[in-house]
């Protein structure tokens, strides 16, 4: 809502204070004024003029020389390119020193070899937006509708000297969707009255033919509807008043009849509608639902197809507005209008919204129908207009108001009790105060032992209930006198859930291993899951997407954190480690009608060099190993107590050879692998690895608990042995084996290395182990080592055919 | 045989004097000490003297092997000690050269705000509820008193997949969830960190996914004063000491009074600025008392417990806590935007 603040004075006393202070008390109570505009946009020295005389350019087709007076003794000869100048117009003249906004500023000039001594302007050039002006000046200057005196200054002429408030409303505050509710809140602030508009009496002749009659089927949609009758009217350009008064509101003036349902639309916020009668095409007024796809043309020239859950007026057979929202095309006003059949109605804010919705049509009717009209002002708006068209465009109103009436406009009762706004509230205000913070508000209140009775009037269609009320009393009150405590609750432990506090723990983990955290959308494509299609799941799209690049529900972490290292990779970064940990959303529907399974993933993506030292030139690039470290790294900071373990495995999108899966007690809880060269491809991406786990499967893992175990009091004994294998032997089995086979007193096995290539027979490798044996109770001898040791290699050979390299 | 020692005592000190290495010494000691040395074959001779003569010669012999040792033991330490200032010299380098980093990944500056955040308010007594992205249109909207066609539902532009589920547009649906446990008793503490999701083209200022914290406290006799003074603290332990709030009145369908929280402005102190736009003030947070209907729709009754509620977009305050110009550098992962964050 634009508030002109000239305007604005017609309404309430406010010539103290500027449109900024104004602005500062209006956002502190709650109306937020996002800013306040000169309508100035710095221009100086414009003058209205007089076109005295208008010739073709002697040496230019598109130029016209004109002689225009501008209330100096000699006239000023301007050269002027706009195709609509002529002579006895009424123009606006930029003299020679004039600024215009931007700074510009207007010289003596040549044009084509003819002295201008200045500019005439249009609107545009004023600092109007195109949008704003006049349809028949929006292409040319800009002409007075009426004489004006020559060499007046135009800047208080065009409200050039006024203020714009720009209000940031909540949906709440429609009322303030109307000067006349701006005044009554700012009336309220300040405590001061306002001042109605006068709405004279209509002169009007009760003529039995001329009058329209009125029904309404859809009752519930349209509580209230009054149609009047004005004929003999002449449709004109405004007089300049009303044209800038709606220029600086935001909108373009029409015409005099159209411009004043406008203006009566912002003075009450009571949207109205002016129909050419003749072009109504019957004197019956039918509001009903729209047939199931019938079809309106609305006043911007779309054709609009129709629900049986929109509202029509209709001439008894076909629709001739889209009620609230827009008038039809076949009966709009025009030059030639002479009768007008002006609508002031209520209709449903739910059915407005719906239409509006549907057909995407917004409007500033259907703004205010939307959020509740004042019942109390519909029919009063009503014959304001009819006065004013009367007045502006010289017709007759017809008769009195034919009405549909079976509109509610009684007041809100709410009772509320000075102790409980003080309870709510936490403050100690007295009878006194509240009572006089009613009277501000022009809330009519009882008090009897301090319990209010408050009438809340219609224009306040926000105020409900208690609640309501108390945050008036509150935000004229100041919520800057509102003390600040600390609430008398029971203590209560705060904390992180076992789950929560788990996740912090990972993300330390992570972040001292040196993996950066990322964060990613959750919407992705259809395409970019496919690639690691490793669950049959439907997919979780949306009714309405945005995009198809934000379409989908993601079920797996992996394909926007292989974006990321794409990103980077083509801003030249080639070392990158990240993970993410995030909801993914997961369902057995293939139409959704639950909710779907959200889980919690990990995962995290690695290309390029895990480990570099520039002087010292170490450098380690990642690979399969490196992840599988921080995976295992994981699993022992979160203390699973559990049997894991990593078996080979295949999954779409990784690498058949170098992929595991993580499984805890025998179930899958995700997977490491190597990307598979086609889905890196698919990425722009060099090797790549990636790991992505179940997060929920794993923080619900029971804990290792930590006992302490006592230190060896006696020395333990080493032995390595490199063993030579087929190369299919997993070195996992083999270390079973020899803990099998080594008994009590072996108690750690580890390799520490594998050898493939020109030293073993093909096919072969050679996998080194160091065994460490050691008894509680004493010290071991060498032979009791050697017996145990002996028949660890000879079931070594027995069962996996390992002998010791040579 | 006296003189003859005196010139083989001087003899074997120039020698060592003369010594360059280890080795030489140990030739030196051998050539005269050893039991073939000179100094022996003197001694040999020791029958041919009379009694008189012997004990001088003895002693002689004596004193000039232990000179000979003693000198040759100097001289070995001196060497040895040229040898380890030589070794150390070799071996200097120059500490000037970077040092072998530690790795330390970064927290992403998010998450960094949101555990801060919680832990402020863990601190006081509450603890962190979650709830599900996709919701149904009763959590995320009808149990918040915005009844289907409510004129406030154009407040926030919503993702649905059916009639019925969308994705969340505010965390606020974890009030009424949580509220649901209680079962009408309180009280609810709890704050609500999490992703919502709303039609926004994604621009310098706008994310069709962000993250927003809910905060909820529900009890018998709560009042304003005390959700002012609950921001009061959070303010001076988030933005510091210095800065002071201010409650200016709003609204949200499931807050009734409504209050948006100013923070005073951090780069001017409150004088107007460009980051404050002249104002002194920078919006934070949007908060109330809790609508008695949804109050009433978690299962407490409206006339017994009040409550306040507020819910504050992480990204903002990444944004005024780091200076971040733009909301997309947050989804980009760009690891020149996220190494920055490697201290919070």
């Amino acid at each position: 809502m634009l508030v002109s603040y000239k305007w604005l004075k017609k309404y309430i006393q406010i010539e103290d204070l500027t449109a900024e202070e104004i602005a500062e008390q209006l956002t502190r109570s709650g109306v937020e004024v996002d800013i306040v505009t000169p309508m100035n946009k710095g221009v100086k020295n414009i003058v209205a003029g007089k076109v005295v005389a208008c010739e073709k350019h002697p040496e230019a087709d598109k130029l016209n020389v004109c002689q225009v007076d501008i209330g100096e003794e000699e006239l000023a000869q301007i050269v002027c390119g706009a195709a609509n100048v002529g002579k006895d117009q009424y123009v606006v003249v930029a003299k020679v020193g004039a600024r215009l906004p931007g700074g510009m500023k207007i010289k003596r000039a040549k044009l084509r070899g003819q002295v201008s001594e200045g500019m005439i302007c249009s609107l545009q050039e004023l600092g109007f937006e195109g949008k704003l002006v006049p349809k028949e000046y929006a292409e040319g200057i800009y002409q007075f509708p009426t004489a004006v005196t020559p060499g007046e200054d135009v800047i208080p002429l065009l409200n050039l000297d006024d203020h714009v408030l720009e209000l940031d409303l909540t949906p709440n505050r429609s009322d303030c969707l109307s000067m006349l509710g701006v005044a009554y809140e700012i009336g309220a602030i300040l405590g001061r009255e306002v001042t109605l508009p006068e709405v004279k009496e209509v002169e009007s002749t009760i003529e039995a033919a001329g009058t329209v009659a009125v029904s309404v089927e859809a009752k519930d949609d349209c509580p209230y509807y009054g149609a009047m009758i004005i004929k003999d009217v002449t449709i004109s350009p405004s007089p300049l008043w009303l044209q800038t008064t709606l220029m600086a509101a935001g909108i373009r003036p029409i015409n005099n009849v159209v411009d004043v349902t406008n203006y009566v639309l912002l003075e009450y916020g009571q949207p109205l509608h002016a129909f050419d009668l003749e072009r109504f095409g019957s004197k019956e007024v039918l509001v009903r639902r729209a047939f199931e796809g019938e079809k309106i043309m609305t006043l911007d020239g779309a054709e609009r197809t129709l629900s049986a859950e929109h509202l029509v007026i209709t001439n008894g057979k076909e629709p001739v507005a889209l009620a609230g929202v827009m008038g039809g095309a076949n009966s709009e006003v025009q030059q030639d209008t002479t009768t007008i059949l002006l609508e002031a109605a209520y209709f449903s804010g739910i059915t407005v919204r719906k239409a509006s919705r549907d057909l995407g049509l917004r409007s500033d009717a259907s703004a205010r129908f939307e959020k509740g009209v004042d019942p109390n002002r519909v029919k009063e708006a009503g014959l304001r207009a009819a006065a004013m068209i009367s007045e502006l465009a010289g017709g007759t109103v017809v008769s009195d108001v034919t009405e549909y009436d079976a509109l509610d406009r009684g007041e809100k009762e709410v009772t509320i009790s000075l102790a409980k706004i003080n309870d709510l509230l936490g403050t100690a205000i007295d009878t006194v105060t509240v009572k006089t913070i009613f009277n501000k508000l022009q809330f009519a209140a009882k008090e009897d032992n301090d319990i209010f009775h408050i009438s809340v009037p219609t224009r306040r269609q926000d105020i409900a209930i208690e609640a309501d009320v108390i945050e008036e009393v509150a935000r004229l009150y100041g919520y800057d006198n509102i003390p600040a405590t600390l609430s008398y609750t029971a203590t209560t432990p705060g904390g992180l859930t076992e789950l929560q506090a788990k996740k912090r723990k990972v993300r330390r983990f992570l972040e001292s291993v040196g993996i950066h955290e990322a964060v990613n959308y959750s919407l992705t494509t259809a395409e970019k899951e496919s690639l690691f299609e490793k669950r049959s799941a439907e997919r979780i799209k949306l009714a309405l997407p945005m995009s198809e690049e934000r379409s989908t529900l993601r079920t797996t972490l992996l394909p926007h954190l292989l974006d990321a290292l794409s990103y980077n990779k083509n801003r030249g970064i080639l070392n990158v480690a990240l993970y993410e940990i995030g909801g993914v959303f997961h369902t057995n529907e293939a139409a959704l009608t639950t909710q779907p399974s959200e889980k919690t993933y990990l995962s995290g993506a690695f290309m390029g060099l895990w480990y570099e030292h520039a002087w010292q030139g170490e450098k380690k690039p990642v690979d399969f190993f490196v992840v599988k470290g921080i995976v295992e790294g994981l699993l022992e900071e979160l203390a699973i107590d559990a049997d894991v373990r990593f078996d080979q495995a295949e999954v779409t999108g990784l690498h058949p050879g170098r992929t595991a899966c993580l499984k805890v007690n025998g179930k899958s809880v995700g997977v490491i692998g190597q990307l598979h060269p086609n889905t890196a491809k698919a990425w722009s991406l060099p090797e790549t690895y990636v790991f992505e786990l179940d997060f929920h499967q794993l923080a619900d893992q029971d804990e290792k608990v930590v006992r302490y175990a006592p230190i060896p009091r006696f020395p333990a004994m080493d032995r390595d042995i490199a063993l030579v294998v087929d190369e299919n032997v997993k070195a996992e089995e083999v270390e079973q084996v020899i803990h099998e086979l080594g008994g009590d007193l072996l108690k750690h096995v580890a390799l520490f290395d594998l050898y493939q290539g020109e030293h073993l027979e093909s096919g072969k490798k050679s996998l080194a182990f160091s065994l460490r044996y050691q008894d509680p109770e004493k010290t071991l001898t060498d032979e009791e080592v050697t017996v145990v040791h002996e028949k660890v290699l000879v079931g070594l050979e027995e069962r996996i055919g390992a002998t010791l390299r040579s | 045989m006296l003189d003859r020692l005196q010139e083989l005592k001087e003899e074997a000190l120039k020698k060592v004097e003369a010594a360059e290495s280890v080795k030489e010494l140990k030739d030196i000691r051998i050539a005269y000490l050893g039991k073939k040395g000179p100094v022996t074959e003197v001694l040999k001779g020791m029958g041919k003297l009379t009694a008189e003569e012997r004990p001088k010669v003895g002693q002689m012999a004596n004193e000039v092997r232990a000179a000979v040792a003693v000198s040759i033991e100097e001289k070995e330490q001196k060497l040895e000690e040229a040898a380890l200032a030589e070794k150390l010299r070799a071996e200097s380098i120059d500490v000037t050269l970077p040092g072998r980093p530690t790795v330390k990944g970064a927290r992403h500056p998010l998450t960094s705000v949101i555990e801060t955040i919680e832990d402020i308010f863990i601190g006081m007594g509450f603890t962190v509820a979650e709830g599900p992205e996709v919701e149904t249109d009763y959590y995320n909207f009808e149990s918040l008193n915005l009844p289907k066609h409510h004129p406030s539902r154009d407040m926030q532009d919503t993702f649905f997949i059916t009639s019925d589920l969308l994705l969340r547009t505010q965390t606020s649906p974890v009030q009424t969830r949580t509220m649901e446990k209680h079962e009408g008793k309180g009280p609810v503490k709890i704050i609500c960190p999490g992703k919502v999701y709303r039609r926004d083209e994604d621009d310098a200022t706008h994310s069709h996914q962000f993250m927003q914290i809910e905060g909820l406290l529900v009890d018998e006799g709560i009042r304003m004063s005390d959700l002012k003074g609950i921001f009061e603290q959070f303010v001076k332990r988030y933005f510091g000491e210095d800065r002071e709030i201010r409650l200016r009145p709003s609204y949200f369908p499931f807050t009734e009074p409504s209050a948006e929280l100013d923070v005073s402005c951090a780069i001017c102190g409150g004088s107007g600025c460009r980051t404050c736009k002249q104002t002194g003030w920078i919006e934070v947070l949007g908060s109330g008392m809790v609508h008695p209907n949804v109050l009433r729709m978690g299962g407490f009754d409206p006339e017994k417990y009040t409550g306040f509620a507020f819910g504050m977009g992480v990204e903002r305050f990444a944004m005024l806590k780091y200076g971040i110009d733009d909301i997309r550098h947050f989804y980009t992962n760009d690891t020149r935007f996220l190494s920055q964050f490697h201290r919070v």
